[in-house]
């Protein structure tokens, strides 16, 4: 009898079933997608963050001073320790590898611009980095370079783009070769804005440095001190400083976790516990500690400006989501619950005539929470995959990568449907059971 | 109605027509709508709490989305300078032009601006470091990711760079011996005060406060950093007035600093803006699934209006009526509630309150009026087709 009842009053009522169903499904989906939006939000504003740069730099271990004003340097570049750019893949090899997003070697030369040996000739620093540089580490391919740890630099190219498109900052794939970016096995190099201005020097022409005929591929323009110098890859600013192999430092970007009470302590101070517990965490301090590890004679560093603010903007930007959140969950599980008040309130007559015929408060409050959970596990499963798209879509239009669903999303996500239709339908059963029969039959009331 | 006799009692003509000079002039309408919410207390009260509800988290959101940029854009200048000018061709900047700096951001609060002062100086040992003069207190605000021991107080005492301090001397430590710097055949003894850890460029630095800095090098400030608030427009804006005041100098957006904010902007601003609008949604989903609810359990004064005569227009008037006082009784409530709440997540998020924006007052007031009267209009059409007589059996 029970389920016959219940299945008639689905086949019978389909309507208003209906409408009670898309209000649980809507209702979960928003919920769903703001879930999975929300726990998604702390990792895909981290790889916004790293828009601003490296955060870290390893330099070696022995270093002299910089004597640099205004991006020129005022000391022979050829002393000092350097780093083995040999040492560089190693970098892939540290526990965080999947964290750290890209780096980038400098080696800044000072070099002589201008024709032959004439007085025009002048002192400009020429640093030598990877722009894209396709590396192997293990059995792991991977490309590196300022293309994505400094997004902010824009080349001015001979000729626009191969198919035209603008290549999204710090987006890799999108960066097409011919945008006037050298080739980092090349001997082409990018003069700053600036520096072009004073030499007047356009894309395709030839620069003579240190008696070397080099391609101007593009024009860089970055705001910061680069807009003076020249940028060539690694490879050809080792030979003009005859140092095959030689880094100045190591630009490295990462995802980081924002640092609390645990990331500033000294790890020799640590447990071994303690000590297991920092490590395996992405502070920005314990990757800094892995990267001295694998590169040898070196010492890593946090640099501050970027590694510092990103975790307060982070974390604002979470909670501030998490509340958004919070709205949302309390939003829907309102709109479920009134739209099951409503399809309840209606059916007073309905619950009159099984009382009429002997029905108990406990079997009619059964029927109607039988009902409530069928609804809430239909809408419940729809409302979760229509959540998921929602969550995907918005994934793909903002942040141009995927938000994904973690399943164990789902048992939660039903819980809360079931309970939330549970408690919507609560008072308004509790009350068409009070109900006196006959003046619900008389349809008064 | 309050004026009718009960049966029974009867009344001469003149005390009907007393009681009724007495009563308080309210026409019919306006009575049956009071009753009408008088009456089914419950109901109205569930339907109007939907609409503050709704009115209220609409509300929250959309000072939410409007102020939230602002402050995020504060937090955005932690990363300290957008903007540097920097004198052309290795000269100073005139002297006045920090004050002229000054006069022009000034208008707005929480702009600042700092002079530096570049010269190299050797050591005792005759090593070359870079000497910087600079204004301590404005630095200090600016760049707040500097790690600093102990800020110099005294004009003698400097703040030197991790790097600068291990290498130059490593004497410099703990016990803070005064150390020698020449520059240009002239010497100078200074104590220092604290350490300066940033990992870039400053770790080989030692810092000096201007006015000291000046008086020993003779080198005025050829470099002002400026962190200029507020939108990127209004940045660019700035940079135009500095370019006409000071055209001596190159006036530079710093683009790392002003690319990463835009971009770390947008796609929060694109997050908070499909946010809201979802839960604006699910809040008039709400509002719909209440008052749908509500207008159909009324049925019965719907049919015996309709039996007693009533026009459709009357009818239709009534309930549009009745949904838009229930609209606007919500919308004031739930604006002033949803105020709160964005005030509340203002703090406790951003430890400073979101300032109420009224402007978006008529927004939620016509929005919660169209979804009650779309909420009430679309049931009555349902019941139009209806005989009253069948609704009044009950059927």
């Amino acid at each position: 009898m029970f389920p016959r009842i219940v299945y008639e009053s689905f086949r019978r009522q389909a309507r208003r079933k209906l409408l009670a169903g898309i209000a649980i499904t809507l209702g979960v989906a928003v919920a769903t997608a703001m879930i999975a939006v929300a726990t998604d939000i702390g990792d895909k504003i981290n790889r916004e963050l790293r828009s601003y740069g490296a955060n870290l730099v390893v330099t070696p271990q022995e270093d002299t001073l910089d004597v640099e004003v205004g991006g020129v340097n005022l000391k022979p570049p050829s002393d000092g320790a350097f780093l083995n750019e040999a040492d560089l893949p190693k970098i892939r090899g540290t526990f965080w590898h999947h964290n750290i997003v890209g780096f980038s070697p400098m080696l800044p030369v000072t070099v002589k611009v201008g024709e032959g040996n004439n007085k025009d000739a002048k002192d400009v620093t020429l640093v030598g980095t990877y722009f894209n540089k396709a590396l192997r580490f293990g059995k792991d391919d991977f490309t590196t370079g300022v293309k994505i740890t400094n997004p902010w630099w824009k080349v001015e190219g001979e000729s626009k783009c191969g198919d035209g498109r603008l290549a999204r900052p710090g987006r890799v794939e999108d960066s097409p070769a011919a945008c006037g970016w050298p080739d980092d096995n090349s001997e082409n190099i990018l003069v700053g804005e600036r520096l072009a201005a004073k030499l007047a020097k356009k894309p395709g022409d030839t620069l003579e440095v240190d008696a070397r005929q080099l391609t101007i591929s593009g024009i860089l323009s970055t705001g910061g001190a680069e807009d003076d110098q020249i940028v060539a890859p690694l490879a050809l600013a080792q030979q003009i400083l005859g140092k095959p192999g030689a880094v100045r430092r190591v630009y490295v970007s990462a995802l980081t976790k924002p640092p609390d009470a645990l990331s500033v302590r000294d790890p020799k101070t640590m447990t071994p516990e303690v000590y297991d517990r920092w490590y395996c965490s992405p502070y920005v301090e314990s990757i800094a500690y892995q990267l001295q590890e694998v590169i040898p004679h070196s010492h890593a560093e946090q640099i501050r400006q970027v590694a510092q603010n990103e975790g307060t903007v982070l974390s604002r930007i979470k909670g501030l989501m998490l509340l958004i959140t919070l709205a949302a969950l309390f939003a829907s599980a309102l709109a479920v619950s009134a739209a099951m008040a409503t399809a309840i309130y209606e059916r007073r007559v309905e619950v009159g005539l099984m009382k009429a015929l002997g029905a108990g408060n406990l079997a009619v409050s059964a029927i109607f929470f039988a009902e409530a959970l069928l609804l809430a596990i239909v809408g419940g499963i729809a409302g979760f995959s229509a959540g998921a798209l929602l969550a995907r879509q918005i994934g793909r239009s903002i942040f141009n990568s995927q938000i994904s669903i973690e399943p164990v999303l789902f048992p939660i996500i039903m819980t809360i449907a079931v309970f939330v239709t549970f408690a919507g339908s609560a008072a308004a059963i509790r009350r068409a059971v009070k109900f006196d029969p006959v003046f619900a039959l008389r349809g008064e009331g | 109605m309050t004026t009718s006799n009960t049966p029974g009692t009867l009344l001469t003509p003149q005390q009907v027509a007393d009681r009724r000079a007495h009563a308080p002039h309210t026409s019919m309408f306006t009575r049956m709508l009071l009753r009408a919410a008088v009456l089914r207390r419950r109901r109205a009260a569930s339907a109007l709490l939907a609409m503050i509800v709704a009115a209220a988290v609409a509300t929250a959101m959309m000072n939410l989305y409007v102020d939230v940029q602002a402050k995020l854009r504060t937090e955005f200048r932690n990363y300290g300078a957008n903007v540097v000018i920097v004198a052309k061709d290795g000269q100073s900047l005139p002297a006045d032009a920090l004050a002229k700096v000054e006069s022009v951001l000034g208008a707005k609060t929480k702009t600042l601006a700092v002079p530096f002062a570049y010269a190299v100086a050797r050591t005792h040992d005759g090593q070359s470091v870079v000497v910087v003069g600079t204004d301590f207190a404005r630095a200090r605000q600016l760049n707040h990711w500097w790690k600093v021991s102990h800020w110099p107080g005294a004009p003698n005492e400097a703040l030197v760079g991790m790097r600068a301090a291990a290498v130059l001397s490593p004497k410099i430590g703990p016990n803070r011996q005064p150390f020698e710097l020449t520059f240009q055949g002239k010497a100078i003894q200074l104590a220092p005060a604290g350490m300066l850890q940033t990992g870039a460029g400053e770790d080989s630095r030692i810092y000096l406060d201007q006015s000291q800095f000046q008086r020993w090098t003779g080198v005025a400030p050829s470099t002002i950093e400026v962190a200029a608030s507020g939108t990127a427009a209004e940045v660019e804006a700035s940079i135009r007035q500095l370019a006409q005041l000071l055209p001596t100098a190159d006036i530079r957006p710093v683009r790392q600093i002003m690319e990463g904010e835009a971009n770390v902007l947008n796609k929060t601003r694109a997050t908070l803006y499909a946010s809201a609008t979802l839960v604006v949604l699910t809040s008039a989903l709400c509002v719909l699934a209440t008052l749908i609810g509500w207008v159909f359990d009324r049925r019965r004064d719907f049919a015996i209006m309709k039996a007693l005569g009533a026009s459709e227009r009357l009818i239709n008037g009534f309930f549009a009526a009745e949904a838009a006082a229930l609209g606007v009784v919500g919308a004031i409530l739930g604006f002033f509630i949803g105020i709160g709440v964005a005030a509340w997540i203002g703090r406790v998020n951003f430890h400073a309150p979101v300032v109420p924006r009224f402007s978006v007052f008529p927004y939620i007031l016509a929005g919660s009026v169209a979804v009650a009267l779309i909420s009430a209009i679309l049931p009555i059409e349902l019941l139009r087709r209806v005989q009253p007589a069948i609704i009044l059996r009950g059927e």
